[in-house]
């Protein structure tokens, strides 16, 4: 584990408010959705899953099929399709394109995708204004941080911080009551909206046979994105495909309920090119972005590609009892939680933090309430031996290879085993029946593992000696 | 830019070769039960209002128009071009601009307005939802930029719910660039879970059947 992960983590935990907020709000996600899938309201939520499930399953093992198809669509309906590898090329297309149209203010409405690559930094570099426009996203990008939770950007922020946020940035006077923030957001952003030459949203769902772009969101300002500028780029990664619009069934009752516990989030845009012959309003011209930024690695892993169908719904997030301990931004990249623990390794390389795919209890309670059925668990147990192998590929972790090859030695010759049994246990202290919290170890190879351990004392008589005397 | 070369690196990831054929995807899952017309009004009503919208179930053209001036009580309005709104002389209601065919026009329109007003293509009745084609008769800005929102649909527009939307409109692409699913008024919680309404959308939604 990085010193930074580590510091993160303790950080956190030290803040008795913020430790609060996370339990509180994932509680309430988790409530929420428990509520929406009880079987008197749907019936079919397990059936749901399966479905959910072989249809990305489907998708993502003949993504090429479905790319190309979508393309097409994309190009017969009048819009453009632009196959980006990584984050430098999606930004020097949307700049190319900005310089083109005379184009200066951009608004965007909520995209994991486009927190992964860092577009609004990249585009402000270049002196193009990039407003975000949901409301959590408009106030962490006001605090300059990154989202705390994959559908509750700004989970972490009181509404004290909101208020002196906003004094601060807007020049407002303090506001501490929720509705009027509310609205002072929504007075800025209506402006923003109405002179922005382009709107960049994400999406949900890219649909093959349509070449449409799915949005569900509840604000309405994903609406206002892609219809108010003349210009709408949707930014998504490959992965977002699903084969017919009529799969949508599944996947909105899945995605909605899994979020937010909602039947159907408040706005569902559903778009295909830009606007048509006698359609009143509309975008005049239609991109879609498609990003690979290591995808590609992660679908050459026939394991592991699973991770891909994910759908962004946090319930993963919300049910991990490290996540609720360690918060967001403890996470050392954009995706936090489990879908963060088992993509930010496949993305940017075991190294970036080897400590990730360790920092889980391996419940499951992931896996068991993932929608699209993603192994989660398994996943992590894969990547925790892929981070050893680097490790031994570096020369790293030399001491601990010896000690699990001796413990697999004793293991196998059970005199021995035996032996070095009653050898620990008369040197382990007994704490009478008493958990031992300080082990008096602070040097030498286990010290930091045992500083975050309690350890059982020793038995009395070990189980050998117990069955002997049965 | 990177077409072919994404494309090859997802043929090579997953060893297929370009142009290979794919087998058949599951078949889509669309479970259409049979709901009474009468369940399907009370359903699509009840949900409306439990995401604190309003609903009027109207007897006749000339009740909803006057539902409708009762909510608008003098405010300003702007009315979609959809034929139901002439046929219930909604269009034509004092304060109330319609027949609107500039994008231009409509914008400037639609950022002062009190009221949106337009029609419906359908209601899904087990969600409350109302979903809305954008074409000639209906542009995208009236239900999304004035506060309040009143749509109007007809009663045998109702259908049971997504499931028999997406099957008797299985390719929606084909007749429009955009379709929106509308479900309850405009909201967030965004800071602290607190349920505000009205954020970027409208906040205040009434839902006529007639």
């Amino acid at each position: 584990m990085s010193a930074a992960f580590d510091e993160k983590i303790h950080g956190t935990l030290a803040d008795p408010k913020l430790q609060f907020a996370i339990y509180k709000a994932t509680g309430r996600l988790v409530e929420e959705r428990r509520k929406a899938i009880e079987p008197d309201l749907c019936p079919d939520y397990q059936e749901l899953r399966t479905h959910a499930n072989s249809i990305k399953r489907h998708t993502i093992e003949h993504l090429d099929h479905y790319l190309e198809e979508f393309a097409r669509q994309v190009e017969a309906h009048g819009g453009k399709v632009i196959f980006c590898k990584d984050a430098e090329e999606v930004s020097d297309f949307v700049l190319s394109l900005a310089k083109e149209r005379h184009a200066h203010l951009i608004v965007k409405s909520k995209s994991m995708t486009t927190e992964e690559i860092d577009l609004n930094e990249r585009l402000e570099h270049h002196h193009l204004e990039a407003v975000e426009t949901d409301l959590g996203e408009y106030i962490i990008q006001l605090a300059h941080e990154r989202p705390y939770h994959i559908v509750a950007p700004a989970l972490h922020k009181t509404r004290e911080q909101v208020a002196d946020l906003l004094t601060e940035k807007l020049g407002v006077a303090r506001e501490t009551v929720i509705e009027k923030q509310t609205m002072i957001a929504r007075g800025v952003l209506r402006e923003k909206f109405l002179a922005a030459d382009i709107g960049i949203s994400g999406a949900n769902f890219l649909i093959a046979d349509s070449g449409a772009v799915v949005i569900v969101e509840n604000e309405g300002n994903a609406r206002l994105t892609t219809s108010a500028p003349r210009i709408h780029i949707a930014v998504a990664g490959i992965e977002k495909l699903i084969p017919r619009a009529q799969d949508l069934a599944v996947f909105l009752k899945l995605l909605g309920r899994s979020a937010t516990g909602q039947r159907l989030t408040v706005y569902t845009s559903f778009l295909s090119g830009p606007k048509r012959g006698e359609e009143i309003d509309g975008p005049e011209e239609f991109y879609v972005v498609l990003l690979d930024n290591g995808r590609t690695k992660v679908l050459a892993d026939s394991e592991k590609r699973q991770s891909l169908y994910c759908i962004r719904c946090g319930a993963c997030l919300n049910h991990c009892p490290v996540y609720r301990k360690i918060g967001g931004h403890s996470f050392p990249w954009v995706y936090s939680g489990p879908i963060g623990a088992i993509l930010t390794p496949q993305f940017l390389g075991v190294r970036h933090e080897p400590g990730l795919p360790f920092a889980s209890s391996l419940c499951g309670a992931c896996a068991e309430v993932c929608p699209v059925k993603i192994e989660i668990p398994r996943i992590l147990l894969e990547l925790r031996s892929d981070v050893k192998k680097a490790e031994a590929r570096d020369g790293a972790g030399r001491i601990e290879r010896l000690m699990f090859r001796i413990w697999a030695w004793v293991m196998r010759h059970p005199r021995i085993y035996e032996m070095a049994g009653m050898a620990a246990g008369s040197i382990a202290p007994s704490g009478e029946g008493r958990w031992i919290r300080h082990v008096p170890l602070n040097a030498g190879p286990l010290a930091a593992w045992l500083s975050q351990r309690d350890l059982p004392p020793a038995a009395p008589k070990s189980f050998r000696q117990l069955w002997r005397s049965r | 830019m990177s077409r072919e070369s994404v494309l090859h690196k997802v043929r090579t990831a997953l060893g297929r070769s370009a142009g290979q054929p794919v087998e058949e995807p599951l078949p889509p899952r669309l479970v259409v039960p049979a709901v009474p017309m009468e369940h399907r009004i009370r359903s699509f009503r009840e949900r409306i209002e439990a995401l604190a919208g309003k609903t009027y179930e109207a007897m006749s053209a000339i009740d909803a128009c006057e539902y409708v001036s009762g909510v608008l009580a003098g405010r300003t309005a702007v009315a979609s071009n959809s034929p139901i709104l002439r046929d219930c002389r909604i269009s034509s209601l004092a304060g109330v601009q319609s027949g609107i065919t500039d994008a231009a026009e409509l914008r400037a329109v639609c950022s002062t307005a009190a009221c949106g007003i337009s029609g419906a293509d359908f209601g899904l009745a087990d969600t409350g939802t109302l979903v809305m084609l954008s074409s000639r008769e209906e542009a995208r800005l009236i239900s999304l930029l004035p506060p309040v929102y009143i749509a109007v649909v007809a009663r045998e527009r109702l259908l049971t719910g997504l499931d028999e939307l997406l099957t008797i409109l299985p390719h929606p692409a084909e007749q429009t660039s955009s379709m929106v699913l509308i479900t309850g008024p405009s909201r967030t919680a965004d800071i602290e879970q607190i349920l505000v309404r009205g954020v970027h959308g409208p906040g205040e939604i009434h839902v006529v059947v007639v």
